[in-house]
């Protein structure tokens, strides 16, 4: 339009100005981050409010419904929060290997093997059935951890001795945790020929809200499902934020992920913080697997992850990394998923979840590039 | 070629500025038809940029280009093309996973639907034969050896409809034997009529196959339009070299104190490996700067890396002192002191996403008082930081800006400020003025001056022939991996042969120096 300004009679223009998209040039203001989140929300909300009632519903009751189904009562947010649980996990488990941009996205794999990781504590037996929880439960966790961690350190080791793409290693290695998973369920660990082992001891289980209801008899905690896990959740997220943000290593760990030449000018080691990052993104997925087991499912069984490795990637990259943040965008996902089944089995609910990443994706543009508004007669005249 | 044949380039007055740099002032360029005019010129003398105005890659802020007597302004290569122009890069352009027909069509309105290649294969083979360029037209790139695929990148131009072509230093990737062939096939197609421009910076060549030669200087012409025939390699040097009197900083004598730097016959290999040192040996004593001058490509890249550890030598030894650096990890030069100044201050010297914090502890990070066992002090580091910035003038609003948004001045700063208190005894500085503005190289040619007075020896690696003998208290020359000799007095004419491969055992004295055409 530009060039041909010269040569051509002005045109009528309708709208007199026209929308240039210019690359940020300094820091976005601090608060623009969160501003744009709630713009991507709202604007979310807007597009399944249209979807909803597209198909003959009423959006605002849909929505208030679902706010009711997901943290209207104290029960539904003790649904929403146990199924935060293993999300917080595998979104700190990415989030780690993320910094040092190492893409994990074998949280999934990781999360089985740490459900194997415990399960083995119980079923193998290496301690007797009758054992202490203050036995069976720190046995559990940390043997979920270090199977997660296997699974994390073999294409943590590929990539950084070999070059191996670590995001088809992990991806693979999630299928084989699958089958590895399926051939003891499949095999001696099978109870009356069932896909699933027998039920674990309550010793071995992780403490329930429910638990303490029968134990004091308070009414109002009983047939609540949250666990002690949700305080290891926390507790991780503490741990790894202060290794990322505030450890020697981390640092490490943010200066090789942005500039892996410039680490190693600097001295640093990255064959080993690769894989020492990898081993620790798996204990973390593990971990996932282990308190998944121990606290819901409470046996050693098939498909007890509808995804929440691959959700962790989101996780990770909505909570911009941050591993305190992945807490309420965990909450707020688990709650999503909790009311989405409340509205509707499939499809509503799964659409909505997806328009809401799209658009707080989207929505990242702005923070890298801003638009501005130019007379088109001006910019004809340049 | 006479000088009857009329001119098919001609370039008038062209200037074209960079943010804090002129790379062609007023420049005048012309090319008959029929002729090899070869653009001489050292690293940033303005060659490529000039060129690339011609080629349509750059716009020049002023000037004009006229192509066959008539006046053209190209906004893109594609532009370039119709006219006639094609410009063959260092590097090449071509899919290695596709044949040699795929790539020569590659971008081109016909074929329209369906590749018939067998047909193109057999023009494509012609085309070869007709100007001395045998290839085979369906071997895919990928096999074909770096002289082959610059017949390719030459083919495709030919298939274009060019008669114009601009060697971007065609004979940097080349084997001696290819570049034999490459000045047969240059010859064949100017005597069908075709003109080249030949950009280089070594002069047998260009007396070889050059029938005019351009020099450049600090973006400006020092010579137009010599004969090749009526000029000696001598004269060119110091045409492209420049032997004005250079102005000297004020600098205190050197009080050379113990050696903190010997290599001794030191290999090593490049990235391809291929050997980039071939058997080094050089000194560096405490308040010294010692200059290591050569064009671009030599192995001076390969000779900081093997000092600094980031590259391990095949065999020799290097030593700092007392310790043994010989295949040490680069931590081991880091705690012992030796600074380094990276060549490439954007991929290897900083972290462009990390704040000026960040990047300035980038050494120190591991030890007190930033970080005590496991725990990183953001205060303390942000302390520091803020001691650097104040000491080293860097301008940045706070220390949490990430040093993308820094101006080159700044980021050497940066560099400077993390290397120079780090250091104890060994600096090493690899083009540490390069792409800054005047007043930035002062300052930080200041604080080299500085470091060497405060005993501090130096190892300054450098295109700049300038900046080498006015800061060097001697200059060794590096050539294809091999040190040519060493320099004291600045002796500008000795380091520019040596520059292009004569062994200072083999110059000439020269009482009275060449009369060039300066002027």
């Amino acid at each position: 339009m530009e060039n041909n300004a010269s040569f051509t009679p002005p045109k009528r223009n309708i709208f007199p100005y026209r929308i240039q998209i210019e690359e940020r040039s300094d820091e976005a203001p601090k608060w623009l981050s969160p501003a744009l989140t709630l713009a991507a929300l709202l604007v979310a909300f807007f597009i399944t409010g249209i979807l909803i009632s597209a198909v003959g519903g009423d959006a605002l009751y849909t929505f208030s419904k679902m706010w009711k189904a997901a943290f209207g009562t104290w029960f539904a947010l003790s649904d929403s929060l146990t199924k935060a649980i293993p999300l917080i996990f595998c979104g700190i488990a990415c989030a780690v290997a993320f910094h040092m941009k190492i893409w994990n996205i074998g949280a999934e794999g990781q999360f089985f093997l740490g459900a194997f990781g415990s399960s083995l504590i119980v079923l193998a037996p290496v301690v007797p059935a009758e054992s202490s929880p203050w036995v069976f439960i720190p046995l559990m966790m940390i043997s979920g951890m270090i199977f997660g961690a296997i699974w994390g350190i073999i294409p943590g080791f590929l990539k950084a001795k070999l070059g191996l793409n670590e995001i088809i290693s992990t991806l693979m290695m999630n299928y084989i945790a699958v089958a590895w998973n399926n051939f003891f369920l499949f095999g001696q660990w099978s109870y009356q020929g069932f896909q699933m082992s027998e039920k674990f001891p309550q010793n071995a289980l992780l403490l329930r809200l429910s638990d303490i209801a029968k134990t004091y008899s308070i009414k109002s905690l009983q047939g609540m499902a949250l666990h002690l896990g949700i305080i290891f959740a926390i507790i991780t997220a503490i741990v790894i934020y202060l290794i990322i943000y505030k450890s020697k290593w981390g640092y490490e760990i943010k200066l090789t992920g942005d500039n892996a030449k410039a680490a190693n000018y600097a001295g640093i080691n990255i064959v080993r913080n690769t894989v020492l990052v990898m081993a620790l993104s798996g204990a973390v997925a593990g971990l996932a697997g282990a308190v998944e087991i121990s606290g819901v499912v409470k046996r050693f069984q098939g498909s007890i992850s509808p995804g929440y490795g691959y959700t962790g990637v989101i996780i990770a990259w909505l909570s911009k990394l941050n591993p305190l943040l992945t807490i309420p965008v965990s909450v707020f996902f688990g709650g999503l998923i909790i009311a989405g089944r409340e509205i509707q089995p499939s499809g509503i609910p799964k659409m909505m979840q997806g328009i809401i990443l799209v658009s707080l994706i989207a929505f990242d543009f702005f923070l890298n590039y801003r638009l501005q508004f130019v007379r088109i007669s001006e910019s004809a005249a340049e | 070629m006479t000088e009857a044949d009329p001119f098919v380039v001609e370039m008038k007055g062209i200037t074209k500025k960079f943010p804090g740099l002129t790379a062609n002032d007023s420049v005048n360029f012309s090319l008959r038809k029929g002729e090899i005019h070869a653009l001489l010129g050292e690293n940033g003398a303005g060659k490529s940029t000039l060129m690339n105005i011609l080629a349509g890659l750059y716009r020049p802020n002023a000037g004009e280009v006229f192509v066959h007597g008539k006046p053209v302004d190209f906004k893109s290569p594609k532009d370039a093309i119709s006219e006639g122009i094609g410009m063959i890069h260092q590097h090449f352009m071509l899919v290695p996973t596709q044949t040699v027909t795929e790539n020569i069509l590659l971008g081109l309105d016909e074929p329209k639907f369906i590749m018939n290649l067998k047909k193109y294969d057999q023009i494509i083979q012609k085309l070869g034969k007709e100007n001395n360029l045998q290839v085979d037209p369906s071997a895919y790139i990928w096999q074909l050896s770096v002289g082959e695929q610059q017949r390719i990148e030459i083919l495709k131009m030919l298939y274009r409809g060019c008669d114009i072509l601009i060697m971007d230093e065609p004979t940097a990737v080349l084997a001696p034997q290819e570049i034999e062939v490459l000045f047969e096939t240059l010859r064949a197609m100017t005597r069908s009529g075709k003109s080249i421009i030949f950009i280089s910076h070594k002069l047998n060549e260009i007396l070889e196959i050059a029938d005019k030669v351009t020099v450049l200087r600090h973006g400006k012409v020092t010579a137009a339009d010599i004969l090749t025939k009526s000029i000696t390699k001598e004269e060119l040097a110091a045409l492209m070299v420049g032997r004005e009197v250079l102005f000297s900083i004020n600098k205190k004598t050197c009080r050379k104190g113990e050696e903190v730097l010997s290599i001794k016959d030191v290999y090593a290999e490049n990235d391809k490996q291929l050997p980039a040192l071939n058997g080094i040996s050089l000194q560096v004593c405490a308040g010294e700067i010692v200059g290591i001058a050569g064009v671009a490509g030599n192995g001076q890249r390969e000779l900081a890396e093997v000092i600094s550890g980031l590259r391990k030598v095949t065999s020799g030894s290097i030593w700092s002192r007392n310790l043994d650096l010989t295949r040490a990890p680069v931590r081991k030069g880091i705690d012992e002191g030796i600074g380094h100044i990276p060549e490439d201050r954007h991929h290897v010297g900083t972290a462009p996403n990390l704040s000026v914090t960040d990047n300035i502890i980038m050494k120190n990070y591991n030890h007190e008082p930033i970080s005590t066992k496991w725990k990183l002090s953001r205060k303390a580091a942000q302390k520091y930081a803020e001691e650097m910035k104040k000491e080293y003038d860097i301008i940045v609003p706070t220390v949490d800006t990430p040093v993308r948004l820094l101006s080159g001045g700044n980021l050497q700063r940066v560099i400077l400020a993390r290397e120079i208190s780090n250091m104890k005894s060994l600096l090493i500085a690899v083009q540490p003025t390069r792409g800054l503005d005047v007043g930035a190289i002062e300052g930080i040619q200041k604080m080299l001056l500085l470091q060497r007075e405060a005993g501090a020896g130096i190892l300054l690696i450098s295109e700049e022939l300038e900046e080498l003998v006015n800061l060097s208290d001697r200059i060794y020359v590096i050539y294809e991996g091999r040190i040519m000799g060493e320099v004291s007095n600045g002796d500008i004419r000795k380091i520019g042969l040596m520059m292009t491969g004569t062994k200072l055992e083999d110059i000439p004295e020269l009482s009275e120096v060449v009369n060039g055409a300066e002027n």
